[in-house]
């Protein structure tokens, strides 16, 4: 019998209300699918990652018992910067902030018992996205999983890294080769696999406006698809597989006035611009985070509302999928009571307000819909100008902006402009610049042990000891090479060089031999 | 809004080294410091991303600076933040180190007791940094 769709009251509901185009069909403003919510509820996907691979294995497994529906891996940052748990530079960080991933013995141990084959699971990784891209096909293959059947999504998106969250390794041109190898790569043998999530997340996150994160995101995305085709593939080979992740910021309807805009305007560049025909190329599908920079850690438990209300937004703006994050993020990583809340928050949306019979529920009110416009105008604008930096390439033109400062810049003063409206009290913040009596509650928070990077780093040593050393500087020599020749594809290099237990570190400083670093101009 | 100017307890401006520490990328936070510590007259010497203790310090004495400011957003400050005040007071730079970032409460107390003047948080106001860092000075007694 099929499900019945009808209001708490017993009132029968349609699957869409209103004239015009309608989910699913061009520009997809109302949605990417026709049926939307009604035949699929969003992924619930909880990011975690902290302490050893063994502690963070736990979590997920806590997640998937809960009603988690997919996997989200944060690393740590000395595997973000592609350094191993024993570097200088790692010190102090191991495990801190994600999990600690140095060899593919790791990565084996964060996923054991997990059958990646029926998981999709996505990883936040970006300057060493290859090298964890090698690990986890590795790992699949290793349990018995093809990497064709492999789902999930890795973000790889370097991009906005210079933009925003600054965790570059190489310089921009050699790693948009390493992000067009990964693409060229899924493309050949992955099918099911996203190769870039294009993230306009960090860009808010580091300060920006609504339309700001919604124009830098999508021109990087038109970027990509520039490589891409330059890399030799043809649009419609590979833009079906391009995701995107946004942030789900405060002011309700601008955020709802953006997704929408964000479908529309992909949809009629990849037509019109890159000349896709297939549909799949024109539904924009993103990931959604709400916004961990509008936690406060004075009061912390009021952040379970914020979050409740930014995670509506998402819901309402049409997400594929949701991260909640959990109220003790201002103070330190999600204590584990901290994130079943936050998954609790989008069962309850799923599940008790009745939001997903209908797609689209807000499409046609004036102001969402005046709202969406507005959006796509002021991308538009955004747009124009990398056009004219690039001479006609919006790849050029996103490649200057990072090289003369212009988007770091834009970003900061959005970031300052909002720090003196809070300052002035011109923006309220509850719990911080108004309504600030009551008691402060101690949270139970998460630490993580100093004990996690000595236990690391003996891990370590004993995959280093016991692997076969000629293997190896075998395996690291031919990324050097493969590195030098941008005809050949870096990944399948990697990943014999993971199998035979390369360390993460070992890899980048083999490819930082051919590619050198990069260096940001500190400015403020 | 009218901004507190702060001065050094030698009468010049204040001059004042910030700097990410470690491989944290996150700096929206310390850029935006640096924007109010300016608006309040300071003279802000930005080093930005992934300095280490040893580039903090040269800076320090270079600059002469009467404070040293650090961010850290993602757990490092336990065991880099105490470094930072052991390698500046090796080197006989007697600036008050201040951390900003991600700091849970009982590791701030830690900070503290390791010789972090003051621990700032995140909803810190600009007049709480402004006076944060006037009394950092005024217990030291600048250099």
């Amino acid at each position: 019998m099929p499900k019945r769709f009808e209001t708490l009251s017993g009132i029968p509901v349609d699957p869409v209300y209103g004239e015009g185009p309608g989910p699913g069909e061009f520009p997809y403003t109302r949605g990417p699918y026709a049926s939307m919510y009604r035949s699929r509820p969003w992924t619930m996907r909880m990011f975690a990652g902290f302490g050893s691979a063994a502690d963070t294995n736990r979590r997920f497994g806590q997640l998937l018992d809960s009603g988690g529906t997919g996997l989200s891996t944060a690393f740590d940052m000395p595997t973000l910067m592609g350094r191993d748990s024993d570097d200088d530079w790692a010190l102090g960080e191991v495990g801190k902030a994600g999990v600690a991933i140095d060899t593919l013995d790791d990565m084996a141990t964060l996923f054991a018992g997990i059958d990646l084959g029926a998981v999709s699971t996505s990883m936040t990784i970006n300057g060493p996205a290859a090298v964890l891209m090698a690990m986890y096909v590795a790992v699949a293959e290793g349990q018995g999983t093809p990497r064709a059947a492999l789902s999930g999504t890795i973000q790889n998106d370097i991009l906005k890294e210079y933009q925003a969250q600054k965790e570059y390794l190489f310089p921009p041109r050699p790693s948009l080769r390493l992000v067009t190898d990964v693409i060229r790569f899924t493309t050949a043998e992955m099918p099911r696999f996203h190769p870039v999530s294009i993230s306009g997340y960090h860009i808010r996150e580091a300060g920006s406006t609504a339309d700001q994160e919604l124009a830098f995101t999508l021109a990087n995305g038109f970027a990509y698809v520039e490589a891409a085709v330059a890399a030799g593939l043809d649009v419609d080979d590979f833009a079906p597989r391009l995701s995107f992740f946004f942030n789900a910021h405060l002011d309700f309807f601008e955020e709802i006035g953006k997704f929408r805009a964000a479908r529309r305007i992909w949809a009629r560049w990849l037509h019109d611009r890159y000349g896709a025909t297939d549909e799949r190329s024109l539904r924009l599908r993103f990931h959604t985070q709400t916004a961990g920079v509008s936690l406060t850690a004075q009061q912390p438990e009021v952040n379970i509302a914020r979050v409740a209300i930014q995670a509506l937004s998402a819901v309402l703006g049409g997400t594929q999928s949701l991260h909640t994050d959990a109220y003790d993020e201002a103070l330190a990583l999600p204590s584990e009571a901290a994130a079943r809340i936050a998954l609790r928050t989008q069962q309850v949306i799923a599940h008790e307000t009745g939001v997903t019979a209908t797609a689209d529920p807000l499409g046609g009110s004036a102001y969402v819909e005046w709202m969406t416009d507005e959006m796509e105008r002021r991308a538009e604008a955004i747009f124009a100008h990398f056009d004219e930096l690039g001479g006609g390439s919006m790849l050029e033109g996103v490649l200057a902006g990072i090289d003369n400062g212009w988007i770091v810049n834009e970003i900061a003063d959005a970031a300052y402009q909002y720090e003196r409206a809070v300052n002035s009290g011109e923006r309220v913040v509850v719990g911080v610049n108004r309504y600030t009596d009551g008691e402060e509650p101690t949270a139970d928070l998460l630490r993580i042990s100093a004990d996690v990077e000595a236990a690391q780093v003996e891990r370590l040593v004993a995959t280093r000891r016991d692997r076969d050393q000629p293997a190896v500087d075998r395996a690291l020599a031919a990324i050097g090479r493969v590195a030098a020749d941008p005809t050949l594809n870096q990944l399948p290099p990697m990943i014999e060089a993971v199998r035979a237990r390369a360390t993460e570190g070992e890899i980048v400083q083999a490819l930082e031999a051919e590619f050198g670093t990069y260096v940001e101009r500190a400015a403020v | 809004m009218s901004m507190a100017r702060l001065k050094a307890p030698h009468g010049g401006p204040v001059r004042i080294v910030l700097a990410k520490l470690g491989l944290d990328g996150h700096d929206r936070g310390l850029k935006v410091v640096a924007r109010m510590l300016r608006d309040a007259g300071c003279e802000v010497v930005y080093l930005g991303l992934r300095q280490t203790t040893d580039t903090v310090v040269a800076a320090a004495q270079q600059e002469d600076a009467d404070l040293i400011g650090i961010s850290m957003h993602n757990g490092g400050h336990s065991t880099l933040a105490p470094r930072m005040v052991e390698a500046a007071r090796a080197a006989g730079v007697e600036a008050p180190v201040v951390v900003g970032g991600i700091i849970p409460p009982a590791d701030a107390d830690e900070l503290r007791a390791a010789g972090v003047a003051v621990v700032l948080t995140p909803g810190a106001s600009e007049a709480d940094v402004v006076a944060a860092i006037a009394a950092a000075l005024e217990t030291t007694g600048g250099h």
